[in-house]
């Protein structure tokens, strides 16, 4: 038992210090910036997911409009990259209130079945009107100074902003988790007529948590925005939810780090699946691997598949049952 | 006598034709183990349902400590002193055995809605919680996950986390459903101790925990009352004997 927090803390403190070194052992800060951003998305749709035991499907339009919230008001605004952010946080958040208010009221299935119709309602919205670009989403976002002094157009610049508010979201989390606040969350999820019984109303600490997931996601959305320069339909298409669902499955549900070594596994697979399949196709002589890249899909399907299969608490569950376990069989 | 406890005049609850509770008028005295019985079907836990504000009854009215509540929200009734135990064991699998009872004392802080404050905080409740976690023999169980509990100590716990929000009345749905006989034995004695200053309504099959804990008998049968006493008088009504029994004249059967 006392050597479990020290080895989270070193697990913990190793991933820390990969993320800070990474671009410096050939990471493109690019490709790592986009990485946490889907790492915070993950872990905002887990806190609601791992947590409360809500499965939503409509976390794309809190990821979306945080994004073309922040994207729009650098735009046509000017505003400073800090405020953009603010304003992508704030934006999630509202739309978390009404969404959270009017899907909460069933939950199961029901509550997923609610969540993506809104979603998709939110994002027809964001292919008529005209703010959002339609088809074309927003280009040339442009990254500014951070508080005026920090110059963001330097990619490792941004990097490491992205890692700080990405960490700091990420202890947040973890913070409410570990809270009076998270401990009735857990009551909630495991039993619920008993907690009625205890004198709690379920609804009013599924509507809070609701909206801190949706806040964090619009976080993400911005982050995203910003760093990236541009905001598509995708990020408020459908399959974006499903992939922060699949990201979370993979990571491992349940545990904190989880959603986050998900997100760094499957956006990595994703990005570098061409040039894995060109590899293999030189490797072994199959000239079939080099159209991987093109069936990023099916490979997601395989490894949801073989998650499903044969790891089922995903990477990170499987790993701490490990480290449970062993202990106690030398013992 | 002093005024009941909890009082209803009336209560019904119809399900789409299938009427399970049928104007049941029940006083529950203060200080007493009020034990409601009935064979399967006769609408018991329906009641408690109603009771405890869980499903909206079709007609009649509660009073609870003298006031109407009969539109009250569940967790309101809650706070008011009657709290419910459920028929399948209700604990909180995730959370350790001393989290469990924690979790019914922190309210009262007010800082169940501090998702921004470490659970430490919790942490003066401990010596509240290993009180109550004490007395019914679960002290040194105390970090165990509640879900890997065995079943008799699950009833133990939800015993210790319903006695953490100092109750006026507890009702307890089948408390001994589904235990051995060590353990019948260890929770009938332990409702007994508990009960001291509260109010205890109880759902109980097993006769031999009714005739031994009960003050006062109510007997069900289709959503009816057919009989209320002491032991002796609701074991030698008639009524009573032909529920369980289907008729015939085995006087005494009900024990």
């Amino acid at each position: 038992m006392s050597a479990f927090p020290s080895l989270r803390t070193c697990g913990y403190a190793m991933l820390l210090f990969a993320l800070v070194v990474a671009p410096w052992a050939g990471l493109y800060p690019v490709l790592g910036t986009k990485l946490l951003c889907y790492a915070l998305f993950a872990c905002a749709f887990h806190l609601l997911l791992g947590y409360t035991g809500l499965a939503s499907l409509g976390h794309a339009a809190f990821l979306g409009v945080g994004g073309y919230v922040a994207g729009y008001g650098v735009k046509m605004w000017q505003l400073s990259p800090e405020l953009a952010l603010l304003a992508g946080l704030g934006s999630g958040a509202l739309l978390g209130v009404v969404m959270g208010f009017i899907s909460i009221r069933r939950s199961g299935i029901y509550f997923t079945m609610i969540t993506l119709a809104l979603a998709q309602m939110v994002y027809f919205l964001c292919v008529q009107l005209p703010q959002t670009g339609g088809e074309d989403g927003l280009q040339g976002i442009d990254r500014g100074r951070l508080f005026g002094l920090l110059d963001l157009h330097d990619d490792l610049t941004m990097y490491y902003t992205v890692l700080v508010i990405s960490v700091a979201a990420f202890l947040f989390i973890a913070r409410v988790v570990y809270s009076p606040f998270g401990q009735a969350l857990q009551a909630i999820k495991d039993n619920e007529p008993r907690a009625v019984s205890l004198g709690y109303h379920p609804n009013h600490y599924k509507l809070i948590v609701f909206t801190l997931s949706a806040a964090l996601t619009g976080l993400a959305g911005a982050l995203k925005a910003i760093s990236l320069g541009f905001v598509t339909l995708s990020d408020v298409h459908w399959m974006t939810s499903g992939h922060a669902l699949l990201m979370t499955l993979v990571g491992g549900l349940g545990t904190l780090s989880g959603p986050v070594v998900g997100a760094l596994a499957l956006v990595t697979l994703e990005n570098k699946m061409g040039a894995l399949g060109a590899g293999l196709a030189s490797l072994t002589g199959f000239a079939w691997f080099s159209t991987l890249g093109e069936s990023v899909m099916m490979i997601m399907g395989i490894v949801f598949v073989l998650c499903v299969l044969t790891f089922r608490r995903g990477i990170m569950g499987e790993l701490l049952s490990l480290s449970r376990h062993r202990p106690r069989k030398t013992a | 006598m002093s005024a009941p406890v909890l009082e209803t005049r009336g209560l019904r609850k119809s399900f789409k034709g299938f009427t399970a509770v049928d104007g049941v008028d029940l006083a529950v005295q203060s200080g007493h183990i009020h034990a409601l019985i009935g064979p399967n079907g006769a609408g018991k836990t329906t009641l408690f349902n109603l009771l405890t504000r869980f499903i909206e009854p079709s007609a009649g009215e509660i009073h609870f400590n003298g006031e109407p509540v009969s539109n009250l929200p569940a967790k309101a009734v809650a706070r008011r002193g009657m709290v419910r135990s459920f028929q399948i064991s209700a604990v909180f699998g995730g959370l350790s055995v001393l989290d469990n009872v924690r979790l019914a004392l922190q309210r009262k802080l007010g800082v169940s809605f501090h998702f921004w404050r470490s659970a430490r905080v919790l942490d003066r409740l401990n010596e509240e919680a290993l009180t109550l976690l004490d007395q019914v023999g679960l002290a040194t169980l105390a970090d165990e996950a509640a879900g890997a509990l065995p079943y008799g100590r699950k009833r133990a716990l939800e015993l210790a986390t319903t006695l953490a929000m100092d109750p006026v009345l507890m009702l307890l749905d089948e408390p001994t459903q589904g235990m051995g006989y060590e353990d019948v034995e260890r929770v009938t004695s332990l409702i007994k101790t508990v009960s001291a200053g509260r109010t205890v309504l109880m759902v109980e099959h097993n006769m031999k925990v009714v005739a031994s804990i009960a003050d006062t008998l109510t007997v069900l049968q289709r959503g009816r009352v057919i009989a209320s006493g002491d032991y002796h008088q609701v074991s030698r009504n008639e009524e009573v004997t032909r529920a369980y029994l289907g008729g015939g004249r085995q006087g005494g059967a009900a024990a």
